[in-house]
């Protein structure tokens, strides 16, 4: 088991694109890793690059406190899953499974044994004659996994494990997936589009844009307090809502804000809190969908006002979409409490919950670096 | 249904008819002529008998250049195909400037190489060679001139081998021998014996290249002695050649109903899609 250690990382293509642009990151041995980013953000790339895939051009790569940057794929200690699985289609099960081995030598007796242990630690008993067409998509997954796992790497590497299956397999392939690395403590990393997958599954996650880590955080951190409007908008699965604002006033003294003050938005006005921009500073006022209260009376203090345009289902919530000053803002709320479009609303959010971006550069305006239970 | 589509659909067919029947007629001459007792030109019911077969096996080359010509053609079927595997593995994979243009160079000037007009500086290499008269070197001659053609085929299928199942072979430390023996070839096994049975079919049926490449009459292979089978006169020995024909059609058949039954599938489903 090891950690992985990347420095200045860059991966330059041969037609000048910058896949991965000077990154530096730490993986903690046993930590479950998730690079999390939008297609072509150099996630996978980075994946490849730790994998000995793709060679890096700049910065250095350790595994288990060896430089590995210059290794062969082959002698890094590290296991892939490929996204298409990559199961070779002339062997069966058993020979997929074990195939690692045959390439280090093992005897057949060995080999037989690992194949019948690992196949039994994830549920492929009985299979292991079989070849890979004549199996379905989540067992075909769990071989990879298999394969990947006999091959004793001190990592494991992961590329988009769960795309190829269809949505309902795909939560439970999530659940056995973070069972078994729980269970296999080994250092894991993987590669995904879905925020999704990457909140339910990490224990700390990655987000990149255009080769660059723009956010490092438990699922929580990058949820409750994205770093920049690009992680606002990429996480959660109803969209944040970003708002243009002003500082109207501030508590704390008159330039900085050290506890809370109010934004004028949208017709209207939020209380925000922890943030650092002097009164009148132009911003972006960012506030989740799930962290907005509607009600339909007056209410004391900042609020929004504006009218219901449409109610979407989302099974136990619905998300109101409501029209205030001209602006669209989102807003969820228990099934039972679904307003008819047209109806006048309030909208308040806690204070703690609103977040204030820097116009310009989209970043988070924060007092102190973000500490959210 | 109107008059007029009756009579096309009727001329229609009775085209087919007449088509087939061109092509049908010197098939039923090879089954029927063998068995013949008074084998001739025309196809008529046989007058049943093995007599035929009797004398071609005891014709002196007869048999002697069916090994010949299976000599040749594994050697070249063998050869086209292990070269053509390496080549187009190579080709498929290196990034190199110019690639396709030397792949298309190759494929067009292959046809040159091997046809009529290069017999002569050929010929003329062969003999410096002192390969002249060899049945080895009348299978290098129709290797070089197939296996142009064969990478170019060949390459298509390895091109259709996914990356990621090299990768991921290489990832569990495979070396480069390894992942061509244990996966690149496996996968790519229906192309490998397409391109086989092709180059057998190829250089069974060549009859220029070992005409003038061979001299000695126990060194010919079939498609060369066929046209030598004739009796004391000088006409055709019309008991030899039907059966001899026969004989010469049989390997050609029986190999492409061999690798159809064993490699006439493809792999479905380690990849999904």
């Amino acid at each position: 088991m090891a950690g992985i250690d990347i420095e200045g990382l860059a991966t330059v293509y041969p037609n000048g694109v910058r896949a991965v642009d000077g990154l530096d990151l730490h993986v903690a041995d046993g930590e479950f890793f998730a690079l999390l980013g939008p297609s072509g953000c150099g996630k996978t790339t980075l994946l490849r690059t730790i994998a000995g895939l793709e060679s890096a051009t700049e910065g250095k790569v350790r595994i288990d406190a060896a430089d590995v940057t210059r290794t062969e794929p082959g002698k890094r200690g590290v296991a892939m899953v490929f996204q298409d699985y990559a199961l070779f289609p002339h062997m069966s099960v058993s020979e997929n499974i074990t195939y690692p081995l045959k390439v280090r030598r093992v005897s057949a007796a060995t080999r037989a044994e690992t194949a019948e242990r690992t196949a039994g630690e994830l549920s492929l008993d009985g299979l292991l004659e079989r070849k890979p067409a004549q199996l379905s998509g989540g067992q075909q997954q769990r071989v990879a996994l298999a394969r990947a796992i006999a091959s004793r790497g001190k990592v494991l590497l992961l590329d988009e494990p769960l795309s190829n299956l269809d949505a309902r397999l795909r939560l439970e392939a999530r659940t056995f997936l973070k069972k078994l690395q729980r269970d296999l403590g080994i250092t894991t990393v993987f590669v995904t589009h879905d925020q999704a997958e990457a909140l339910a599954l990490a224990d700390r996650i990655a987000v990149m844009e255009s080769g660059k880590l723009r956010q490092l955080g438990s699922p929580r951190e990058v949820f409750a307090r994205p770093a920049n409007t690009f992680v606002a908008n990429f996480i959660g699965s109803t969209p944040m809502n970003l708002l243009p604002g002003t500082v109207s006033s501030t508590s704390g003294s008159d330039t900085y804000v050290d506890e809370v003050g109010v934004v004028s938005v949208a017709g209207g006005s939020l209380s925000a809190a922890t943030f650092s921009a002097p009164a009148g500073a132009e911003v972006t006022v960012g506030v989740r969908p799930e962290y907005l209260t509607l009600a339909s009376g007056d209410v004391s203090g900042p609020s929004l006002r504006g009218q219901v345009v449409v109610a979407e289902n989302l099974g136990t919530q619905s998300l109101v979409s409501v029209d205030c000053d001209g602006t669209l803002i989102g807003v969820t709320v228990p099934e039972e409490n679904e307003p008819e479009p047209g109806t006048t609303v309030v909208l308040t959010a806690p204070a703690s919950r609103v977040l204030l971006y820097d116009r310009e550069s989209g970043e988070l305006l924060a007092r102190q670096p973000a500490t959210v239970a | 249904m109107s008059a007029g589509f009756v009579v096309r659909r009727i001329g229609f067919y009775v085209l087919i008819c007449a088509i087939t029947l061109f092509f049908a007629v010197p098939m039923l001459w090879i089954a029927s002529a063998p068995f013949d007792k008074n084998p001739g030109l025309g196809v008529h019911w046989p007058d049943w008998t093995l007599e035929n077969v009797r004398k071609t096996l005891e014709h002196p080359y007869a048999m002697h250049s069916m090994v010949n010509s299976l000599l040749i053609c594994v050697t070249t079927a063998v050869a086209v195909t292990a070269f053509a595997a390496l080549a187009s593995y190579a080709l498929s994979r290196v990034r190199m400037p110019g690639r396709d243009a030397l792949l298309y160079g190759l494929l067009l000037l292959s046809s040159v190489v091997t046809g009529t007009a290069a017999m002569v500086p050929i010929f003329v290499m062969m003999f410096q060679l002192g390969l002249i008269d060899s049945r080895f070197g009348v299978a290098l001659v129709m290797t070089g001139g197939l296996l142009p053609a064969a990478i170019f085929i060949l390459k298509d299928f390895v091109d259709a081998v996914p990356k990621s199942y090299e990768e991921s072979a290489r990832v569990f430390g495979a070396s480069t021998g390894q992942i061509l023996r244990d996966v690149v070839l496996p996968v790519a096994r229906p192309g490998l014996a397409t391109i086989m049975v092709w180059a057998f079919v190829n250089s069974w049926g060549n009859f220029l290249v070992p005409f003038l490449l061979i001299r000695s009459i126990e060194k010919q292979p079939g498609a060369v002695l066929m046209q030598t089978l004739t009796d004391e006169g000088g006409s055709v020995n019309l008991q030899v050649l039907p059966v001899f024909s026969l004989l010469f059609s049989i390997p050609v058949v029986v190999l492409y109903l061999l690798v159809n039954s064993r490699y006439g599938f493809r792999f479905h489903g380690g990849i999904k899609s």
